[in-house]
């Protein structure tokens, strides 16, 4: 359960993020839709912690990110957009090292590395070097070693990215299968596909601000569109996100 | 502490792979520098040899008016060699080392019993034409006293009469501490080695690691981000006293090639001696790992990294350089200052001198103090929000 109020954040003259708030429900996926350079990492930065808010407060399951920093880094589980892997580790390797990090037990980790080679379909690139992964490979070799731990949160930045259709499917079946786990997903996107097919919750960003929040109903009604994409654009009050 | 442990090993572990960064680092120095070092000594010696035992062939110019002179310089094995046409041309182009010429007012002197001028031609300044010299030189002293002498008893006056003092000298020089001059170089090599050998791991386990975008993922582990980059820093650390300890054992190997007895030195580098140069050297690689980290940590690209790492690697230097031209006698005040104290120290040491402890104390302590300050440096801009940001 993550609640943030009124958030802001500024990187000298740029203010990135002015004043969002939204909830993330457990058992829920909440999508934070919006064009390019309207804040989504940026909010998800300050949600794991990684950038202090200038103002504004977060709870992450009653947890502060500035003050219970470890705290929260061992109940969240983070797909950043920055997804470098150690080339010269293999995929095996890559994921134990995050489980150590987290003070897992050898044998824990074993166990969870075998289940997202089941889950994940990571049986033919487990053992080698990540040093020549594919987009899916990589992204499921991130996945799997920010989800080491069985976080209750989970956090994914444009987790999509770079997929082919196979893996995008196999990706949006683990996110639903983290859904009716009982988890809270947020993840940050700007593809229209991915938050009907997904999300129970959109938080539409421009700009730094909210747009609009809502469910996928809620927001075509409040817009009067037929398609989430116009609403999104009607929403937004630009086309700017269409050519991104 | 846990997080430091799991980051060390898996840093070493990675960089092992790397067969490059592992030839370069473990390899390459402690190759290159003992055979470096070696093959010039031996070269040297080689020529000083050769040009000690070579004939001397030397222009004599005016030999008419020195007969006896030129007779005694064959007699001395030198091979006289007729007069050049421009005896001064002749050794400014290099073509000969030296020319002795006989002015033609040689012969009025020699009757009068006056000084006699013989006039001995050379380039002082080409260091290759000392040897030379200095036999002619010699040979031309010798033929000097030998007719001084022989003028005293013709006089009936005893010829020690020309010899009012007596100069003998006394050399208490062992061999080890003349093998500190051919060991001179091995204070500045460690050194050097000391930051080298930490460089590849400390560049890309932080730099390196924030331009492959796989920082930021680390970060969010729940790991102090002090604890990562103390791991980080460690492996640098490992890997700088890795090639330390390869650097000095192929010294020691190598050593016994040496042209010893040639030189008249005892080269012998004893483990206890290695082992001692370890202990004094070890704080240093503490303090290269802190400032490459350091700087690591503050760049935002890898290539701004390099550039820094290009001056790191001057600082090593400097005090070397400053021993090499004005040697100093170690004294207690002079084992605070990092880098300046390990020159000495290792010195000390392969002269084969005791060391008192406070030297050894007082250098290892002030070293990594340093170290540790700059270690906690290095910390701080870890925990800056921007250092995975490699731009802006």
């Amino acid at each position: 359960m993550i609640k943030v109020t009124n958030l802001h954040k500024s990187f000298g003259e740029v203010k990135a993020v002015q004043g969002i708030s939204f909830e993330a429900r457990d058992g829920e996926v909440t999508g934070l839709l919006g064009p390019n350079g309207a804040g989504k990492t940026t909010t998800l930065r300050m949600l794991y912690s990684l950038l202090p808010p200038d103002s504004g407060e977060i709870r992450i399951d009653d947890l502060d990110p500035t003050r219970d920093a470890m705290a929260i880094k061992d109940t969240i589980g983070v797909v950043p957009d920055n997804r470098g892997l150690y080339a010269r580790m293999t995929a095996r390797e890559n994921i134990h090292y995050y489980g150590e990090l987290h003070g897992m037990a050898d044998q824990d980790i074993r166990k969870r590395i075998e289940e997202f080679v089941e889950r994940l379909s990571m049986a033919d690139f487990i053992d080698r070097r990540a040093g020549g992964f594919s987009q899916g490979q990589r992204v499921k070799v991130a996945i799997a070693r920010a989800m080491v731990h069985d976080p209750q949160t989970v956090l994914m930045d444009e987790p999509s990215n770079g997929l082919d259709v196979m893996s995008t499917r196999e990706l949006r079946k683990y996110i639903l299968d983290l859904k009716s786990a009982g988890r809270s997903v947020v993840l940050s996107t700007h593809i229209m596909q991915e938050v009907t097919a997904l999300c129970d919750r959109i938080v539409i960003i421009a700009a730094g601000k909210i747009a609009a929040d809502g469910t996928a109903a809620e927001l075509l009604q409040q817009s009067r569109c037929a398609t989430i994409e116009d609403a999104f654009v009607k929403l937004i009050g630009t086309d700017e996100g269409l050519l991104a | 502490m846990r997080g430091i442990s799991t980051v060390f090993r898996k840093e070493v572990r990675e960089s092992l792979r790397d067969r490059r960064a592992v030839f370069n680092t473990l390899l390459l120095g402690p190759i290159l520098f003992p055979v470096l070092f070696l093959g010039l000594a031996y070269f040297g010696v080689s020529l000083q040899e050769e040009r000690a035992e070579k004939t001397l062939e030397v222009p004599v110019i005016g030999q008419e008016h020195a007969p006896n002179l030129v007779e005694f310089l064959q007699q001395q094995g030198m091979v006289v060699l007729p007069p050049p046409d421009d005896p001064e041309a002749l050794v400014r182009e290099q073509k000969a080392e030296v020319i002795i010429r006989i002015p033609d007012d040689f012969a009025d002197h020699w009757r009068e019993g006056t000084p006699a001028p013989v006039e001995v031609i050379a380039d002082p300044s080409r260091r290759e034409s000392g040897t030379a010299l200095n036999r002619v030189r010699w040979i031309l002293n010798g033929y000097n006293q030998l007719i001084g002498r022989l003028r005293l008893q013709l006089r009936g006056i005893s010829s020690n009469l020309d010899s009012p003092i007596q100069i003998k000298d006394v050399d208490l020089s062992t061999p080890k501490s003349r093998a500190l001059m051919v060991m001179i170089f091995l204070p500045y090599i460690l050194m050097l080695t000391a930051f080298t050998g930490g460089l590849h791991q400390a560049m890309d386990s932080t730099a390196g690691e924030k331009e492959r975008q796989s920082l930021e993922p680390l970060l969010i582990n729940p790991v102090a981000r002090w604890q990562i980059m103390s791991g980080k820093m460690l492996a640098t650390n490992f890997f700088a006293f890795a090639s330390l300890t390869l650097t000095l054992l192929s010294f020691k190997l190598f050593l016994p090639f040496m042209p010893i007895d040639q030189l008249g030195l005892d080269l012998h580098l004893s483990s206890q001696a290695v082992l001692k140069i370890l202990l004094v050297i070890a704080p240093v690689t503490v303090l290269a790992a802190a400032l490459l980290t350091l700087l690591a940590a503050y760049a935002k690209t890898y290539k701004e990294a390099q550039s820094y790492m290009g001056l790191v690697i001057l600082i090593p230097i400097i005090p070397s350089m400053l021993f090499m031209v004005n040697p100093v006698k170690p004294e207690t005040h002079m084992m605070w200052p990092p880098l300046f104290s390990q020159n000495l120290l290792i010195g000390e040491i392969v002269r084969g001198e005791t060391i008192p402890a406070l030297w050894l104390g007082l250098s290892f302590g002030g070293t990594l103090t340093l170290g540790l300050i700059l270690a906690a440096i290095a910390a701080t801009l870890y925990n800056r929000p921007k250092l995975i940001f490699t731009s802006s």
